[in-house]
């Protein structure tokens, strides 16, 4: 329902803007929903507004040891 | 990567249980659809698209009453490209603008403040679709189109609620769901609060799920899994963006531009508390009240069973209208209308159904 | 010129217009079949198969980043022209000029249409000009119309494709669509990409050298790759199988597509060219055009298969297959 893309903010702008980049395409988005985004962060863009950072660490270990429980599971 | 997602897939193929999986949001459906995941699963896991796509659950009559307000000279509409197709019951926007409309897309509601500076003698009509994700962004908007003073802006809230849908969905006794496949971004905004109340009150696994295709797989496997050991959590799987307690400032500038209030869903009827209108703080911006529209009756469409394709009771290729009538190009029901609509997803990617057809 | 601006009387048939031609087109053009000033160019082109193609160009913004209308509207008809076989040697310009618009404007157009003339080795050789009010046209509409000779032994159709037979793409697909798209009003964003128009005049030598093993072309313009391979297994009564993971798709056309909730498989092209060839042949034609410019990106994406006829089918990355449909209705940015 919500289509959204990473890009990374690499510029803070007056009233809650910034610039970010999107695989080298540059747009003008609004951060008031983010207000603590930092330069160098990536941040998830909807309809010209960071939705929320992005944190790309989180989760990958909890799946690693689901996966090897769930095929141990099987055997 | 491709061995990582064959992994899931092996994971998910060695269950044996019937499982029915509703993915909610229309997002879903068409990552579903692009990467051809149906066609990979065995056929004891089926999926189910549900109500999650706001441009499907448009009702005709409110399509009508935008209809209605276009067609005044002074007024600019501004939307997003999805709805440019939606049916009304005689007309749509792309027939309205053919007919000297004044309709534009844009990507950003931040672009309507724009286009509202520059034309002070037209009156800037926003039409403002979509779900919790899209909301805040069209109230931050209404903000700053109140500070900056611009008197000629105003909004068509067509806005809705998913939760509400949801609950509806669940407490049907028809529908056999086993476990929900729940919206990324909307829950990025919303917190996980509405699906653990969900998943306690109907004993329902709830998963909130990225939109790759290895998202989509990982939350298939974390909903088995649930199954498999009886439990009925909300978990989510798209840990880099959503966070538990959600986007508490997105949901603070929603409650302070928008109320709920009743809201007419295409398929589904009105369902009490799914809609947003503007407070009355708001009242000068809100197009109903503007140019005061009366309310649309929805006609009902003829063989089409966009309602059961919504809550997951039919699946499209059950439809007579189905590729016949309703295609992508001249479509009927909702679900065929807006590109990551049930039936447009299957219409456009799924083998074999053509030659059926023919 | 006095005038920096077209004005209807540019439009009447008398002095004006004739100065116009004068003095924008056959000073950038100059060749001696259009100065003879006929009703039409006359010329002689032995005998032998010949191959004709015509196209309108209507585009905002006239100038756009890697182009203009001018460059589009001579690079269309010759890449249509190449696509049949053909190497171009005439073209024909017809314009429709707006009241208004600047004749510096035009002049850089007719400019711009000499130069990719004479990279392409095509003449200019006749023309038209009307002018309509301002308010009923775009700036500047073109229609080129083009003729073309086809060398013995080429003959390239739909129906000569066979399964087995190899997809090969000149290039990365979507930049020309993307570079408009951005130009947008309601769609502020900038991009790096730029329009790949350009003239496919270097696969002369491909062609000549493969003859009867490339069994056909297609140039995929407006409707993008998708609509064109499409329309080739409707033609051929084949089908046709791609790898989704092989298409050349740059990071940049991607993100924006992503981004705006398009396809670039269903983004506009102005330079790129799909060969169907003879599958034992296709890694000498892809070796050969990675050398040529601007084809260092060309990919074998697919093959032609017997079933199911008349359908495009896309190996996704979880490698299942799904239909690649033609394009429904306008390609438009969206947000679910």
């Amino acid at each position: 329902m919500c289509l959204g893309v990473p890009g990374r903010i690499i510029e803070m702008k007056e009233n809650y803007r910034a610039i970010v980049d999107v695989n080298g395409n540059r747009m003008e988005i609004s951060v008031r929903l983010t207000p603590e985004v930092q330069v160098g962060q990536y941040v998830l863009i909807h309809a010209g507004f960071a939705m929320e950072i992005i944190d790309e660490d989180a989760a990958r270990e909890t799946m690693q040891l689901l996966l090897e429980v769930m095929e141990y599971g099987q055997l | 990567m491709a061995s990582y997602s064959q992994r899931l897939l092996q994971v998910i193929r060695s269950t044996n249980r019937e499982i029915s999986l509703m993915e909610v949001c229309g997002t879903h459906t068409m990552a579903i659809a692009r990467s051809g995941i149906r066609e990979l699963l065995p056929p004891n896991i089926r999926l189910l698209s549900g109500p999650g796509c706001p441009v499907c659950v448009t009702s005709q009559g409110d399509i009508d009453s935008v209809i209605e307000m276009v067609r005044r000279e002074e007024v600019i509409l501004l939307t997003f490209g999805d709805m440019m197709r939606v049916p009304g019951t005689r007309s749509s926007l792309q027939e309205e603008r053919s007919r000297g409309a004044d309709v534009r897309v844009v990507y950003s509601p931040l672009e309507a403040l724009k286009i509202a500076e520059n034309n002070p003698d037209r009156e800037v009509v926003f039409l403002g679709i979509g779900f919790e994700t899209t909301v805040p962004t069209v109230a931050v908007t209404l903000e700053e189109a109140r500070e900056a003073g611009l008197h000629n802006f105003s909004l068509f809230s067509l806005h809705k609620l998913v939760p509400p849908a949801l609950e509806l969905i669940m407490s049907d006794p028809e529908i056999r769901v086993d476990g929900l496949i729940c919206p990324g971004h909307v829950t990025a905004v919303t917190g996980l609060r509405p699906y653990e109340t969900l998943a306690h009150k109907y004993g329902k696994p709830c998963v909130v799920t990225g939109f790759e295709a290895v998202d989509i797989l990982e939350g298939i496997v974390m909903l088995i899994h649930q199954l498999q050991n009886s439990t009925a959590r909300a978990e989510i799987q798209y840990k880099r963006v959503v966070k538990p307690e959600g986007n508490p400032a997105a949901m603070d500038a929603i409650w302070r531009v928008f109320e709920t209030a009743p809201s007419r869903w295409r398929g589904l009827g009105m369902i009490p508390d799914s809609g947003l209108q503007l407070r009355d703080e708001y009242a000068a911006m809100d197009a109903r009240r503007k140019f005061n529209l009366p309310e649309m009756e929805d006609i009902p469409i003829k063989g089409c069973i966009c309602g059961a394709v919504l809550t997951g009771k039919k699946i499209p290729t059950d439809c007579a209208l189905f590729g016949r009538s309703c295609t992508p190009l001249e479509p009927v029901g909702p679900c065929m209308v807006s590109q990551e609509g049930a039936c447009a997803a299957y219409y456009r990617y799924t083998p074999g159904k053509r030659k059926v057809l023919e | 010129m006095k005038n920096e601006r077209i004005l209807m009387a540019h439009g009447s048939g008398g002095r004006m217009s004739q100065q116009l031609i004068k003095e924008v087109f056959q000073a950038a053009w100059n060749n001696e079949i259009m100065e003879s000033m006929l009703d039409g160019a006359v010329f002689d082109l032995g005998t032998g198969r010949l191959a004709m193609s015509t196209d309108s160009f209507v585009i905002t913004p006239l100038f756009f980043p890697g182009g203009d209308i001018g460059k589009l509207a001579v690079c269309g008809t010759v890449n249509d022209l190449i696509a049949c076989g053909a190497r171009p040697v005439y073209l024909s310009a017809a314009f429709i000029i707006e009241e208004g618009l600047p004749i510096s404007d035009l002049r850089r157009i007719a400019r711009s249409m000499a130069e990719t003339a004479m990279e392409c080795g095509v003449k200019l050789v006749t023309g038209d000009t009307k002018v309509v009010e301002r308010g009923k046209a775009d700036g500047v509409y073109i229609n080129t119309t083009g003729i073309g000779l086809i060398p013995e032994g080429i003959d390239y159709r739909p129906a000569r494709i066979k399964p087995g037979d190899k997809v090969i793409v000149t290039g990365q697909v979507g930049d020309h669509g993307l570079a408009i798209l951005a130009q947008r009003e309601g769609l502020s964003f900038g991009t790096p990409a730029l329009s790949d128009c350009a003239p496919l005049v270097g696969l002369e030598g491909i062609m000549n050298r493969y003859g009867g093993s490339i069994r056909c072309m297609r140039d995929p313009t407006r409707g993008g790759l998708a609509t064109a391979l499409n329309e080739i297994a409707a033609q051929s009564g084949r089908g046709i199988r791609v790898r989704e993971a092989d298409i050349p798709i740059s990071p940049v056309v991607q993100g924006a597509c992503d981004m705006l909730g398009m396809d670039p498989l269903y983004m506009a092209n102005e330079g790129k060219m799909i060969i169907f060839a003879a599958s034992e042949c296709a890694a000498d034609i892809l070796s050969d055009l990675r050398r040529l410019p601007g084809m260092e990106n060309a990919a074998v994406i697919g093959s032609v298969i017997p079933e199911p006829a008349g359908m495009v089918l896309i190996e996704t990355e979880l490698g299942a297959d799904r239909i690649l449909g033609i394009l429904e209705g306008e390609h438009i940015p969206r947000i679910c």
